[in-house]
């Protein structure tokens, strides 16, 4: 089984830093996903972990063996390029086998192989056909055949679904999964949609500017966010972040007229709630503003002010608002999240929240 | 669609809509006013020579108290019959084998080699490169200081292990091998900015697949590389055929096609008989048999390798 320690791991070209002394550990039979926004250095971080980079500082272990200045060819992985990577010039059974006729496996364990992957990833159809005779969605289809077929103990993938519709991608997020599951496979998937990173990973990464922001099982990080950057990142709308100023009592939400929301001082933080855990009640509650509403089908997420700041609601159903409706939101304790307001962390020792 | 658009513009945005006949006539007359300058240059200087040999090499050649008759094939007869011919067509195609594979060979060596992460590359890319940008006549003077015998470079490292000198442009089997080394030499380093250029057009990601699958640089090169560079290798072999067949310069300069016609190669051949001899209507047939193999092979090539070649 193929662990991958990475331990203090740094790219540098020239003056610019991509990766920063990242570290993390992908446990065996684990799908780690590398998640953050674009120019983060998500691609790099795992093109280190190939060997196609060569790291400024830092080491690569795979399976307890330090690979740090082995070539890729030596460390046994197969790997999915945001490019796709695929010869032009080869068909599409071809590209897949290209590696198993590398290392020289018999024509007939190769088209046995090839056979069940082209089935898995819907290819079987078009395996004669060259490359550009493919759409988007099909050459990375064929790109992920290359790297599975090749079934090695560390799979490395670089948004390998980011052209693919979103009922195919669904499908493939599963397929994925299960087949990373059935093999054992240890995966680093990088990817920058925060979906896929929820639905799929056992362990998130979150890279902000080439730095680790915060490293947990989707469970931790969506209710617990490190800083307000995870928080934001994490959860689609993303949390609302509303400034505070002390009032009686404690502190209120800034500019609103509404009750305490902290039991103690509050200048200098960040509230954070997800629209998915304010409710629309009809008493007490803090009071907004409709300003838009967004119906998405199965619920409707309503964009608020209260004051000069907005925030968004997430309730079930459609929900007919009006612009310029005032609102009553409220929220349960336990969902509230605080933050520094300039450093961005979350804050433990802060004073208790307050249902409002 | 093309002339209806110069119609428009010629008949001005009024009577945009209903192009009439005479406008579009207009139009077509633009075309062809404008190609003509182009057109009658081309044909003045190409078209016209051609066909006019076509035709001359039918006539026997014009002399003093004689003036040029119709021979029918006289002058093809000839040719099958003259012993120079034939020895200049043998010359030619050793020339051809001499040249051709080595110099796509190296072209394709260096350039792979340049294409590379090394250090200096620039002056290496420069120093390939070299021999094409210098005129013919310097870089055939160059080649003779190195064959001049006793004296020239060969020579003097020969002298340096006691061997003694040796005439290699005078002598009959070293002769021709000279021209070929001297052409390969030129001829590489043109070669290899196409290679290069093709290189350079190959994504790096492929090479770092390739490498992740644990395929080794020679099998990269066989299955990917050297695939890929098909269209740049069909595009080098045929002006390497024609540049072979087209060779006389180096061949005027350094040996005269001499020893013997040793190194006389079919065009320095019809340059001799036309031009020395003044033996025009057999010089016109034998252009026109240089002419009839030069197209064949060209033709031949983009057919047979055309259709096994992956164009992006
Ligand atoms: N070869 C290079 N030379 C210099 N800078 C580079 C190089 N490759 C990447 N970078 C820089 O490193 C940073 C991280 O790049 P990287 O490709 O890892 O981003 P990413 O997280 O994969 O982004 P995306 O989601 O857009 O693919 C970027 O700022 C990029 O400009
Ligand atoms: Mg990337």
């Amino acid at each position: 089984m193929s662990e991958i320690v990475v331990a203090g791991i740094t790219k540098a070209w020239g003056g610019v830093v991509a990766v920063d002394r990242v570290s993390f550990t992908a446990r065996a039979g684990e799908l780690l996903v590398l998640l953050g926004p674009s120019g983060c250095g998500k691609s790099t971080t795992l093109r280190l972990i190939a060997g196609l980079e060569e790291a400024t500082a830092g080491t690569v272990q795979i399976g307890g063996r330090d690979v740090t200045q082995l070539p890729p060819s030596a460390r046994q992985i197969a790997m999915v390029f945001q490019s796709y990577a695929l010869f032009p010039h080869l068909t599409v059974a071809e590209n897949i086998v290209f590696g198993l006729k590398v290392r020289r496996v018999p024509a007939a364990e190769r088209a046995r192989r090839l056979q069940r992957v082209a089935e898995l990833v819907g290819l079987a159809q078009l395996l004669e056909r060259k490359p550009a005779q493919l759409s988007g969605g099909q050459r990375q289809r064929v790109a992920l055949g290359r790297a599975i077929i090749a079934e090695a103990p560390v799979c490395l993938m670089d948004e390998p679904l980011s052209n693919l519709d979103a009922q195919l991608r669904q499908e493939m997020r599963a397929e994925i999964r299960a087949l990373q599951q059935r093999l054992g496979m240890t995966m680093v998937y990088v990817t920058h949609d925060q979906t896929e990173a929820m639905t799929m990973a056992d362990q998130i990464i979150l890279l902000r500017e080439g730095r680790i922001e915060h490293s947990a099982s989707p469970d931790e990080i969506y209710a617990r966010p490190a800083t307000s950057f995870t928080a934001r990142f994490i959860g689609t709308p993303p949390m609302n972040l509303l400034r505070l100023a002390d009032s009686l009592g404690g502190a209120a939400i800034a500019a609103s007229n509404g009750p305490a929301v902290l039991a103690g001082h509050g200048e200098a933080m960040l509230l954070g709630i997800r629209p998915e855990h304010l409710r629309i009640a009809n008493v007490g509650g803090v009071t907004a503003e409709v300003v838009a509403s967004e119906y998405l089908g199965a619920d409707t997420v309503v964009q608020c002010r209260i004051g000069d700041q907005s925030l968004s609601v997430r309730g079930a159903g459609h929900l007919r608002l009006g612009k310029g409706t005032p609102v009553r939101l409220t929220w349960s304790a336990e969902d509230a999240h605080l933050f520094d307001a300039s450093s961005g962390q979350r804050r433990t020792d802060g004073p208790a929240m307050l249902a409002p | 669609m093309r002339s209806k658009g110069w119609g428009v513009l010629i008949a001005g945005p009024r009577a945009g809509a209903r192009v009439t006949r005479s406008a579009r006539n207009m139009a077509h007359l633009y075309g062809w006013l404008l190609l003509l300058p182009a057109a009658a240059l081309l044909a003045l200087f190409t078209h016209y020579p051609a066909l006019g040999t076509i035709y001359h090499s039918f006539y026997s050649t014009p002399r003093a108290n004689r003036p040029s008759v119709y021979v029918g094939l006289d002058n093809y007869q000839s040719m099958v019959e003259d012993p120079v011919f034939w020895q200049a067509v043998t010359n030619n195609l050793i020339f051809c084998i001499g040249t051709i594979p080595a110099s796509i060979a190296l072209a394709l060596l260096m350039a792979v080699w340049v294409n590379g992460k090394i250090r200096g590359r620039g002056l290496l890319r420069t120093a390939f490169f070299t021999p094409t940008i210098l005129p013919m006549i310097a870089v055939a003077n160059i080649w003779m200081f190195f064959y001049t015998p006793d004296y020239g470079l060969i020579d003097q490292i020969r002298g340096l292990f006691g061997l003694p000198g040796f005439n290699w442009l005078g002598t009959r089997n070293t002769a021709l091998w000279c021209l070929i080394v001297v052409t390969v030499w030129k001829e590489a380093g043109f070669f290899m900015i196409f290679y290069l250029a093709a290189l350079q057009q190959i994504p790096p990601d492929l090479s770092e697949a390739a490498a992740i699958e644990g395929s080794s640089r020679w099998y990269f090169f066989r299955r990917v590389t050297f695939p890929l560079l098909m269209p740049t290798t069909l595009f080098v072999l045929v002006n390497a055929v024609i540049n072979s067949f087209r060779m006389v310069d180096h061949v005027v300069v350094m040996t005269r096609g001499g020893p013997d016609n040793a190194t006389s190669l079919l065009l320095f051949h019809i340059y001799e008989v036309g031009f020395k001899f003044w033996d025009v209507g057999y010089a016109a047939a034998l252009t026109v048999v240089l002419l009839a193999v030069l197209a064949l092979v060209a033709l031949g090539q983009f057919f047979a390798l055309d259709r096994r070649i992956h164009y992006r």
